[in-house]
């Protein structure tokens, strides 16, 4: 049986790890390679990094890192952050990414997503959708989430944008669910179920982990394939092997380490 | 000579395969010639993304023949394993055809999300010296909408997504591995020390 997979997110800017609330206000979290190893020996499934002054500033992932990354550790890792061509993703898969994630670009230009699965493969490409639910309770797509002063909130329904971005050959879909982000308050399980119904392709729930039970909720209610998490890991406040202890207890599959 | 050698297929995952053997104190050459590839002490064919592209940069590069009269012990990773077979559905591509039969796209089902990504568990088929400190369940990553059917007297290992699929193929100096061991942590790192150490019978 597939196992659910304990995904964290660093948040990177500058060569280091920073972790932010509702997306602002970033403190310094640590070193890239002490982080990232430190996760995987907990035993983290996947990790993710979001090069988060690369879109802002119009430009690329930094590859220095990504090549550091790749030399050490050895279970996946996605990068995401301003890939916005084939020739971006082809410097950070090449670097020895896994896969590269897609947001805002793909919004700007959707035919991206098709481009990069025919160049790559579907298993490369996640799509990353940034979505929070508006005053008359539809879940909406939001871009440029990584500065609040660019943000914008689109017309575009969040549930369309999962089927599309699947039609385009997305492999895989990471929900952030900005309403929750970095507030610990749980998953927003409603809205992660409503997309897993119209998500054939693996599904990651983002935004809102603060504790074990948000974790197993996300499993159990809304079937995700995998939780990511950032703030929650890098304050400590949820260990690893105690989460995947707990969830197997709970009887949801899990990976030992 | 005792050189390791990688197929440079063209993937993605090239460095990775690199890095785990670098890892494992193994400084592997990347390469294309076909004089290194026929000498090496050991090849690895990774491979991502679709079979037809990996087979048209082999035909290219004149590494069909010298790939299938290999005597050396060779490890197909992902679509590298793929086109050990005598086809793909995956672009109706022939294959290499050290392996009989076809690999075919994988069918989904409620609750079965394709591609298959993600960590799974081995199911050990039949003794192999590649299985050598890896108990049964221990699990690998996947991430691949194609594969083989298990049921086959070279299965040496199979995984359960939906059907039973052939993890890890053997037969004679040939292997292959559906998962990435370059991405399955200690397990992942077992597997390819096992394959520079086999010794095939």
């Amino acid at each position: 049986m597939l196992s659910r997979r304990i995904i964290p997110c660093l948040d990177v800017r500058d060569g280091r790890v920073v972790k932010g609330v509702r997306f602002r206000d970033h403190v310094d979290a640590g070193a890239i390679l002490e982080l990232a190893v430190r996760y995987r020996d907990d035993g983290a499934d996947e990790l993710v990094f979001y090069d988060i002054g690369a879109s802002p500033a119009g430009r690329t992932v930094e590859r220095a890192w990504v090549e550091r990354v790749a030399a050490v550790l050895d279970i996946p890792f996605c990068v995401a952050g301003g890939i916005a061509s084939v020739e971006d993703a082809r410097r950070v898969l090449a670097s020895g990414a896994d896969k590269i994630s897609v947001n805002t670009p793909a919004l700007l230009r959707p035919a991206l997503i098709g481009e990069l699965a025919e160049a790559f493969g579907v298993q490369c490409v996640v799509v990353g959708i940034d979505s929070r639910r508006d005053d008359d309770g539809e879940w909406r797509v939001v871009s440029h989430s990584g500065d609040p002063a660019t943000m914008r909130a689109l017309p575009r329904r969040t549930l369309d944008w999962v089927r599309e971005a699947q039609m385009l050959g997305a492999g895989e879909i990471v929900l952030n669910c900005m309403d929750r982000d970095g507030v610990r308050a749980g998953y927003d399980l409603p809205q992660l179920r409503a997309v897993r119904a119209v998500c054939a392709v693996p599904l990651i729930a983002s935004g809102g982990a603060g504790a074990i039970e948000h974790f197993a909720a996300a499993f159990r209610e809304a079937d995700v394939d995998g939780a990511l998490a950032a703030s929650v890991f890098h304050t400590g406040a949820v260990a690893i092997p105690a989460l995947k202890a707990e969830l197997r207890a709970q009887g949801i599959e899990v990976r030992d380490v | 000579m005792s050189e390791v050698v990688i197929v440079d297929s063209g993937g993605a995952n090239l460095g990775s395969v690199r890095n785990a053997l670098a890892r494992l104190g193994v400084a592997a050459t990347l390469t294309l010639d076909a004089q290194r590839i026929r000498r090496a002490a050991r090849v690895l064919l990774p491979g991502v993304g679709a079979a037809a592209p990996v087979m048209r940069r082999l035909r290219e590069a004149g590494l069909v023949e010298v790939l299938r009269t290999l005597q050396a012990p060779l490890l197909g990773i992902c679509v590298g394993m793929q086109v050990l077979f005598e086809r793909s559905e995956e672009g109706d591509v022939a294959g290499l055809g050290l392996l009989p039969g076809a690999v075919r796209r994988m069918v989904a089902a409620p609750g079965l999300r394709l591609p298959h990504m993600g960590w799974n568990r081995l199911r050990r088929e039949r003794d192999s010296p590649l299985l050598d400190g890896l108990g049964d369940g221990t699990r690998m990553y996947f991430v691949h909408g194609y594969a083989a059917a298990a049921e086959r007297a070279d299965c040496v290992a199979s995984v359960d997504y939906g059907a039973r699929h052939c993890a890890l193929v053997v037969r004679g100096n040939v292997a292959g591995v559906q998962f990435h061991p370059e991405r399955s942590g200690a397990a992942g790192a077992r597997l390819l020390s096992n394959f520079l150490a086999w010794q095939p019978t």
